[in-house]
């Protein structure tokens, strides 16, 4: 399969901070590949560079075969990007803006619409509205739309989902699944370790570097402990209870139970009656699959 | 109403005290109904969690729970006080925190304490022993006179944190803690809210992400200006035949599909309340 995006070995240092140390991944024809790391990560760094934007210090960064320095005008023709900022012109309405970004990339709405179709018909109908006064989920599918219109073959998406409710982030990924009909490569990152599940692959990112890359699935089996789930009606107590048990190794609250990774991924009585010795009562411990934050969290202890 | 898992666990021989009570709530900005007949309690060192899409209503109900902003009818009391007739008293009782404007960028660790222990009227010497206390608590004594905008995001915040609580509030209002944080930091700054709630302060948190709701001891969900759905996490998980909140609230918090235009209230949900 085609290769959209070749990186290897881009660094990139802003004063003394290094933004990207050393990363190196592939990325192929038609894949949702997602970046799943926090706030200062690097991902927004890596996402200027991949779209011409900005300058590696080191490393070769090659975009549907051009490279991403010397190849910038013609890339910019063929690359969609939506910065994490709403960055569309306020005052003009939603239809001015999407002919402006049509017009800019030498197309018409018209040429391409079937494209933005299934989006756009969303906000049509407020399509004399300023788009500085659309809600956020509308503002997010008027952004989607003016990135797509001249039919890029690469989407980029920063954080697309950050700060949208729960109800519009499912709507905003059933529209990128739509869009793999129409052989566009999309590369979206998200702090939100639920959203990778959502992906083809994921890099997890962190500090400026990819801790894994791979399916999600696969990320989570690469969990190298088995996990337990431990609940109790006294959380706090628990979490400090299973933290000083000896045979303990790892424990994280994870919503209203506790993950614990044991020694020789085991335990017995002793921690019940431990536990119980702490004054805590009504335990109930499963054994629970690991899920990309587990993984994450694992990476991290390294 | 029911009592959170947490207070059985405490014994139920003691009632737990309602430190916000909200009795047929409405609010309306002219024909506009943001909130419609809204009831419920939250009890001391309660973790509660309020969600609900944008436009629900949420921002405008939080603005009366802390005193910025009257009721068209119905009965609030926060703390002990009446949000329409006592909002001042409200504002003292409370603390606030949200993910990206809590501290001055400008102003050293210490300086921002010394401003909000000042605000909230501690006395001098109360600031400096709380000051003392809250550097060795979250080992930031080499932080103290560093600028803000020098700390790393996860620092940032659980330092926002405290400060919320620097003056021993009734309750804390949280907008999304722990949005954009790396996981290990996000389960540190979980744990200093348990922290907080054990000591008695009323948590009350209100997010877009549904596995912080996971967190809460009880959540609401509103849609439209009303609440959907009230009760602890698992007993709605059960009820809605759910995995996750994520779930329940893609299934109920907003009817139907259409796309809904924006909200024509004065105030946007993104808009952030100080």
């Amino acid at each position: 399969m085609q290769k959209i995006i070749e990186a290897s070995g881009i660094s990139k240092k802003f004063g003394d901070t290094q933004a990207l140390k050393d990363i190196s991944f592939e990325v192929s024809e038609g894949e949702i590949f997602g970046f799943i790391g926090p706030d200062g990560a690097g991902k927004t760094t890596l996402f200027r560079i991949i779209a011409t934007l900005l300058i590696p210090d080191k490393g070769n960064m090659k975009v549907m075969g051009l490279d991403s320095v010397s190849g910038y005008r013609e890339l910019r023709k063929n690359i969609g990007y939506m910065p994490g900022r709403f960055s569309l012109y306020q005052d003009l309405s939603v239809e001015e803006n999407l002919n402006f970004y049509a017009t800019v990339f030498g197309t018409t709405v018209k040429e391409n619409y079937d494209l933005i179709a299934d989006i756009y018909s969303h906000i049509e109908p407020f399509r004399k509205r300023q788009a500085g006064k659309l809600s956020g989920g509308m503002k997010q599918k008027l952004a989607l739309s003016c990135a797509l219109i001249h039919k890029p073959g690469l989407l980029i998406l920063d954080e697309p989902t950050t700060g949208v409710d729960a109800v519009s982030r499912v709507e905003f990924w059933g529209m990128l699944r739509k869009l793999r009909q129409h052989n566009i490569t999309i590369i979206v990152s998200t702090p939100y370790m639920d959203e990778a599940m959502k992906c083809d692959r994921v890099a997890l990112i962190q500090g400026g570097l990819i801790l894994s890359v791979n399916q999600p699935e696969k990320i989570r089996s690469a969990f190298s402990r088995k996990l337990f789930s431990v609940k109790a009606p006294e959380k706090y107590k628990l979490i400090n209870a299973l933290r000083s048990y000896p045979g303990t190794i790892t424990a994280y609250p994870f919503g209203d139970s506790v993950h614990v990774t044991f020694t020789d991924d085991k335990f017995d009585d002793s921690l019940i009656d431990y536990l119980g010795s702490m004054g805590i009562s009504n335990i109930v411990i499963n054994e629970s699959r690991a899920g990309i934050e587990d993984r994450f969290l694992e990476l991290m202890e390294k | 109403m029911n009592i959170g898992i947490r207070d059985k666990a405490k014994g139920i021989s003691k009632m737990k005290e309602a430190v916000i009570s909200v009795k047929h709530l409405v609010k309306k900005f002219g024909n506009f109904t943001a909130n419609d007949d809204l009831n419920f309690e939250v009890y001391e060192g309660e973790i509660f969690g309020f969600l609900g899409a944008n436009g629900a209503g949420k921002t405008t109900a939080i603005r009366i729970l802390s005193g910025l902003s009257a009721p068209t009818s119905g009965e609030v009391v926060v703390a002990g006080y009446n949000a329409k007739k006592q909002p001042e008293q409200i504002k003292k009782n409370i603390g606030y925190m949200c993910q990206k404007f809590s501290l001055y960028n400008d102003l050293t660790v210490k300086e921002n304490i010394m401003l909000y222990g000042g605000i909230y009227g501690l006395k001098k010497a109360l600031i400096k022993e709380r000051t003392d206390l809250l550097l060795d608590k979250l080992n930031f004594r080499e932080y103290g006179d560093r600028l803000i905008s020098d700390l790393p995001l996860g620092l940032r915040q659980k330092l926002a944190f405290s400060v919320a609580v620097l003056h021993d509030p009734k309750i804390v209002f949280l907008d999304e803690p722990t949005g954009g944080v790396n996981p290990l930091t996000r389960r540190q700054f979980w744990e200093m809210i348990y922290e907080t709630a054990e000591r008695g302060i009323t948590v009350f948190v209100t997010t877009h992400y549904m596995d912080e709701a996971e967190y809460c001891d009880r959540i609401s969900i509103m849609s439209e200006g009303k609440i959907v759905a009230l009760d602890t996490p698992a007993n709605l998980k059960r009820q809605y035949n759910a995995a996750s909140v994520d779930e329940i609230f893609v299934k109920i918090a907003r009817p139907g599909n259409k796309p809904h235009p924006p909200a024509p209230s004065p105030e946007g949900e993104g808009e952030h309340i100080l």
